[in-house]
């Protein structure tokens, strides 16, 4: 309570950076914690009264989010990604291990309130984890030589900033490159090919006059022949959903309205997906041409046009050198007033961050976010392309869709579409990991198959594919000829590989927990369900379930798919419904014979008076045929 | 001529701005419901409303109407997933009907009476959710509740008091109130507000009244609530959409 009385000058001064405006509470509440580890009530009452928000609704924001915390959970506050790929690399033992050494209990604060230990949904090091969140920032490669590390370090009660630079040291691993990756565009250049394309004599003189905005219909023609190359590249989202970009920009420069905002959605919280993280990395020029072209070709006259980049709290780590890029294209007149000398193009991006919420990935809970709001999916319609950021127009697109769009700008769609398939047009980066030699980043033109990848990664005995991540389908391996692409194997870049010696049920249950705790609670059905069908895996698991469960877990599958308010919910059962399909043994051998079990665990019931007097015999148990 | 669209094989007009369900009900066709108040705009939670068009489901209080639309509403398909919705509910939550005083006058025990939800179907969560009773003259039981929003929406909107918030996320999500001890009697609520007539469940209750009337008297004992949510259809909303007393 006392800390923001002792320094309530870091609140002022965040507030007024963020011109008190309450859309912008988000981005307070993320900077205020970095500087205190926790939100206190004082910080609370005061945000209430200088934004005008009740404060309950603060409360609200804060308890949303998984990173914001409104009471003490340490000096440093340890992560464990939990995504099916670190476990299968020892991340549970890993964290046994760290617990020890800290003397705490993993979920609680030490008793002296400096570190806390815990699981985070996957943070998107799959190609080299375990991983790690230290107070936000990123370490990768965890092993028990690293942890002892960590655990001196944070014993010695060193900052985490002073910490030694090799831990958070994180490799590209790109394995295989094409159009995109390999690409040897200079910054500015498809811009730059974006206006000469729209440069007409009637345009020049247009823009000469007075702004290219103003002109009438030949300066339009600008834009407009960047969206025809657009739409002639049959270009489609990268983030999964696979809506044509070239008519998702046309609508938002169609909608009416003065102010209209240009979105890069980098949430990327897809378990087992981590090529955005590797493009943010490497091609950060390319994606902020890419934003600027659309900022371009959605811009009716006489508008307004902003960027915002939402960035996952994740990648904490990327927000510095994507501010310096941001800045060196600033520099370049390529952000900014009257971009590359066309009077009247203004554009600026911002990057906002958000605080560990997988449904913000979902485009209408991001746009909430960005409001500074619980990430909650609005109804639909409608569109964020009419009625997105401040119900303005508004064009969401994936990282890879945005440096898509910067390539075809400047080769034109022809060139794109005759790469891939037909209905799948340009190359897919494949975030791969698992049980395979050569983790990492594969970048293939549409259509090739999962066996392909499977050989250039390295897999071998590989017993089935998650693609897409737990929102996906899993595919075992009667069925590695079938190919990436819309027509069959849509995806948002995840591939995850299982070889012969893992328990896909286990896999399932990981993801059922994974849903269970990204709902957002807003709809019966999600919220309910998704707690149902984690209860039900680990009734599976500590061996009580029955053809009972089985059932109860398709008829969850209906209720979810018809009435869940958003893809979160339609996808929860899919993990457990592909593995219940394909690998059925792996699931009845848990079971029991009988028809119905219940869920109440007579033994399990005893555990707190176990704890209490600390006993842990065969007396303090009851017999149960688990032990037998 | 008005514009119409098919609701189970009947014409439906309705007027420009209005969603399905909204039309529906003017027209004096019920669509089973929960979370929407015919005074607020649609929320879209419950998802009880969810109907059929072709081979697609949508929630009916969200859709908006448009002429030509072919609705299923009625079907034993659409009314079993209304019943696990509403077994949902029950099993989410500690629901103790016999004991309840809202007993009688609650929407989400006269729904599962009117779509024949038995038992609540699935194992119950139990969860701990502690009564708030430090006010004199409100109790809070957390117990109850469904997460409607009706609450927050009303507090905001009507009254312009936001006293009412959620927090958490998930199963976790629940409704916290506007002051920094968290208690009610700490906030600016008082016994007329909105916010005290529209919690459909037994949350927000007035105390020493209880019990008041005898069973057989009750809303919900002289007419099934599929009747009493038609009279109480068409009404000048009373909600905003926003909130008069914050930036929210």
């Amino acid at each position: 309570m006392s800390q923001a009385n002792r320094n309530p000058d870091v609140l002022e001064s965040l507030l007024l950076r963020h011109q008190h405006n309450p859309n912008r509470l988000l981005q307070i509440l993320i900077a205020l914690q970095e500087t205190r580890s926790w939100i206190d009530p004082a910080s609370i009452d005061l945000l209430a009264e200088r934004l005008n928000l009740p404060r309950a609704r603060i409360e609200g924001v804060i308890g949303f989010y998984s990173f914001l915390h409104d009471k003490p959970v340490g000096q440093y506050r340890l992560l464990f990604s939990d995504n099916i790929t670190d476990r299968m690399l020892g991340n549970q033992d890993l964290l046994e291990y760290l617990c020890n050494k800290l003397w705490l209990e993993r979920g609680h604060v030490s008793e002296d309130g400096l570190a806390s230990v815990d699981t985070t949904s996957c943070t998107g090091l799959c190609d080299q984890g375990p991983a790690m969140l230290a107070n936000g920032w990123a370490i990768p490669n965890l092993s028990r030589e690293r942890l002892d590390r960590i655990a001196e370090l944070v014993l010695a009660k060193t900052p985490v900033p002073q910490w030694p630079p090799e831990l958070f040291a994180i490799a590209d691993n790109i394995r295989r490159a094409d159009i995109l990756l390999a690409n040897t565009l200079q910054s500015g250049d498809a811009l730059r090919a974006v206006i000469a394309r729209g440069s007409t004599p009637d345009t020049e003189a247009a823009a000469n006059a007075r702004s290219w905005r103003e002109a009438n219909l030949p300066a339009a023609l600008g834009p407009l022949a960047t969206l025809e190359e657009i739409k002639r590249s049959n270009l489609r989202g990268r983030g999964g959903a696979g809506f044509t970009t070239g008519l998702k920009w046309e609508a938002c420069r169609n909608a009416p309205g003065e102010q209209r905002y240009v979105v890069c959605n980098a949430d990327e919280g897809e378990p087992g997906t981590f090529k955005d993280r590797v493009l943010l990395t490497t091609q950060a020029d390319l994606l902020f041409e890419g934003m600027t072209i659309c900022a371009w070709t959605i811009n009716a006259s006489g508008c307004n046009t902003h960027g915002f980049l939402y960035l996952r709290g994740e990648y904490r780590h990327l927000l510095e050198p994507l501010n310096a890029v941001l800045e060196s294209r600033r520099a370049a007149n390529l952000l900014g007033n009257n971009i590359l000398g066309q009077a009247g193009f203004d554009f600026d991006i911002e990057i906002h961050l958000g605080a560990g919420a997988y449904v913000c990935g979902e485009e209408s809970a991001l746009i909430e976010s960005l409001e500074g709001k619980r990430g909650i999916p609005r109804n639909r319609p409608p569109y964020p392309v009419t009625h997105g950021y401040l119900q303005r127009p508004t064009t969401v697109n994936n990282v890879e869709t945005f440096c898509a769009a910067a390539l075809i700008a400047q080769q034109g769609g022809d060139w794109y579409r005759s790469i891939g398939t037909a209905k799948s047009a340009g190359t897919k980066l494949l975030s791969v990991s698992g049980d395979c030699a050569r983790p990492g980043i594969y970048e293939y033109p549409f259509g090739v198959t999962v066996r392909q990848v499977l050989e250039d990664c390295g897999a071998e005995n590989s017993l089935a594919v998650q693609i897409s991540g737990p929102s996906g389908v899993c595919i075992g391996a009667n069925e590695f000829d079938r190919r990436i692409g819309f027509e069959d194997l849509a995806t948002a870049g995840a591939f995850m590989v299982f070889d012969e010696s893992r328990d896909m049920f286990e896999v399932a249950r990981n993801f059922a927990h994974f849903f269970a705790h990204e709902s957002c609670g807003f709809c019966t059905p999600c919220r309910v369900g998704t707690a149902m069908l984690k209860a039900t895996m680990d009734k599976i698991a500590a061996g009580h379930g029955t053809q009972y469960d089985l059932r109860e877990i398709e008829q969850l599958d209906r209720v979810l798919n018809q009435s869940a308010h958003c893809g979160l919910g339609h996808t929860a059962c899919n993990p457990t419904l592909d593995t219940l399909k394909r690998f059925r043994p792996t699931y009845e051998r848990r079971l029991k014979s009988l028809d119905f079990e219940p869920a109440f665990d007579l033994d399990g019931a005893l555990a707190a008076a176990r704890r209490m007097t600390g006993r842990d015999d065969a007396g303090a148990h009851l017999k149960t045929e688990l032990q037998a | 001529m008005t514009d119409t669209f098919q609701l189970d094989g009947e014409d439906i007009p309705f007027s420009p701005g209005q969603t399905v369900l909204q039309a529906a009900l003017s027209a004096g066709h019920y669509i089973p419901h929960l979370c929407y108040h015919p005074e607020f705009k649609p929320h879209g939670s419950c998802k009880v409303c969810t109907i059929k068009i072709g081979g697609r489901t949508a929630a009916s209080c969200t859709l908006p109407a448009q002429a030509g639309l072919e609705i299923e509403s009625d079907t034993e398909e659409m009314n079993a997933l209304r019943r696990t919705l509403v077994q949902m509910l029950f099993a989410e939550g500690n629901h103790f009907c016999p004991s309840c005083e809202k007993s009688g006058n609650c929407a989400l025990q006269a729904l599962g009476a009117d779509l024949g939800v038995m038992t609540a179907g699935f194992r119950h969560f139990y969860p701990d959710r502690p009564v708030d009773a430090s006010h004199p003259d409100i109790l809070l039981d957390f117990n109850r509740c469904i997460l409607c929003e009706l609450c927050v929406r009303a507090s905001c909107e009507v009254d312009e008091k936001c006293v009412f918030a959620l927090s958490g996320r998930g199963i976790t999500k629940h409704l916290v109130v506007n002051a920094a001890s968290g208690q009610l009697v700490d906030t600016n609520i008082a016994l007329t507000d909105k916010a005290m007539q529209v919690c459909p469940v037994g949350v927000i209750l007035k105390k020493r009244v209880g019990f008041a009337v005898p069973i057989g008297e009750r809303r919900y004992d002289q007419r099934p609530i599929s009747q009493q949510a038609l009279d109480d259809a068409p009404r000048p909303a009373s909600g905003s959409g926003h909130c008069g007393g914050c930036e929210a």
